[in-house]
């Protein structure tokens, strides 16, 4: 992939992930407002697709986001070029993923109770 | 000879080396004269202390773009830099340009900007040719109000010594050759715009700038290449969107 359309990639995640932030902000000052426990908001999101979907898109946004910025710090403040380079910052991006794709899924999976 | 201003000479380190010999600094002591330059004052020291001392330097009048160094540290134009605006306790350091390699002393070498300039495709490409008549321009024209803020560039290098995104990244064309491209992709008449935002999109294209605008602030003919750069960014993002160039 051409540097240019990394490029685009990053912006465009970024511009997924700017209303996100403020939906997710936005939603956990107004749901623990009057105090709410674990298990009420598990019994919100388990089972909802609509969930599910926002905070999985939220997750790709982020892996590709952060992976590509990283990417950039790596090559220009640790000097890496390369397979180095691209090894890395995919294992930051595969890595990002994995562990919001588990949090994703442990919020949202499961029955609906 | 203009008047000495001061009994004390001012303190002149010069940072001094090459390839093969490690760069050191070496202090000189050189009368302060009224309307004194910075260049001046490297011409004294070689005229009078050390004769071995290697600069560049041609119009003296900030047309060249010969004699950017380095000067406590930031880059400036030499010859139109007076000395006692940049003097801190009687002293000052002058250096060879940043993100260049030193051929000797004060002397850079320059081909690694002015290639760039070429990889940027900071060249023209003709609409028409010699046997042609000349193209009316509009100088009230968008587009050439846009060539115009760019095309007094000396190529003395400052923007690209000051640029840290040059420091990190070897292959960043830097804010010089970006700006140029840009007035070219603004010229009325240059026939080919995607040419141009090819060169600027590859691997050390426009899309590394980071925006510190550090060329901005250092250019002594206070042109504005991270605006430049910023028009290439959103010319080639319109053109991803599939929006069409003239």
């Amino acid at each position: 992939m051409t540097e240019f359309r990394l490029y685009m990639l990053q912006r465009l995640s970024a511009l997924v992930m700017a209303p996100f932030v403020l939906l997710h902000i936005g939603v956990m000052i107004y749901a623990i407002r009057d105090g709410i426990s674990a298990a009420e908001i598990l019994g919100r999101t388990q089972g909802s697709v609509l969930w599910f979907t926002f905070y999985a898109t939220f997750v790709v946004a982020v892996s590709i986001h952060a992976a590509l910025g990283l990417r950039i710090v790596l090559s220009e403040w640790a000097g890496l070029r390369g397979p180095t380079r691209e090894i890395t910052s995919l294992a930051i991006g595969l890595g990002l993923f994995a562990l919001g794709a588990n949090a994703v899924w442990s919020v949202t999976a499961g029955g609906t109770s | 000879m203009a008047e000495v201003l001061q009994q004390d000479p001012m303190r002149v380190t010069v940072l001094r080396g090459g390839p093969g010999a490690p760069m050191r600094p070496e202090t000189f002591e050189v009368p302060l004269y009224e309307s004194q330059t910075v260049l001046d004052v490297v011409s004294w020291i070689q005229q009078n202390s050390d004769p071995t001392l290697s600069y560049r330097f041609a119009c003296r009048v900030g047309m060249c773009g010969s004699c950017a160094m380095m000067v406590n540290g930031v880059p400036r134009w030499t010859c139109r830099t007076h000395v006692q605006k940049v003097l801190v306790g009687g002293a000052i350091e002058v250096g060879p340009l940043r993100n260049l390699p030193v051929i000797k002393d004060l002397a850079v070498d320059m081909d690694p900007f002015f290639d760039k300039w070429v990889e940027a495709e900071g060249r023209h490409h003709p609409t028409r040719t010699r046997d042609d008549g000349i193209a009316p321009i509009d100088p009230e024209s968008a587009d050439r109000q846009q060539a115009t803020a760019g095309i007094e560039c000396i190529n003395c290098s400052v923007c690209y010594a000051a640029c840290d995104t040059v420091a990190g990244n070897p292959d960043y064309l830097g804010p010089a050759a970006l700006q140029r491209a840009w007035t070219l992709y603004n010229d009325e008449k240059n026939a080919d715009r995607g040419s141009i935002l090819d060169a600027v999109s590859g691997k050390g294209g426009c899309h590394f700038c980071h925006s510190m605008g550090s060329c901005t602030i250092y250019c002594p003919n206070e042109l504005n290449p991270l605006a430049a750069i910023a028009g290439l960014k959103s010319a080639t993002a319109r053109r991803f969107f599939g929006r069409r160039d003239r």
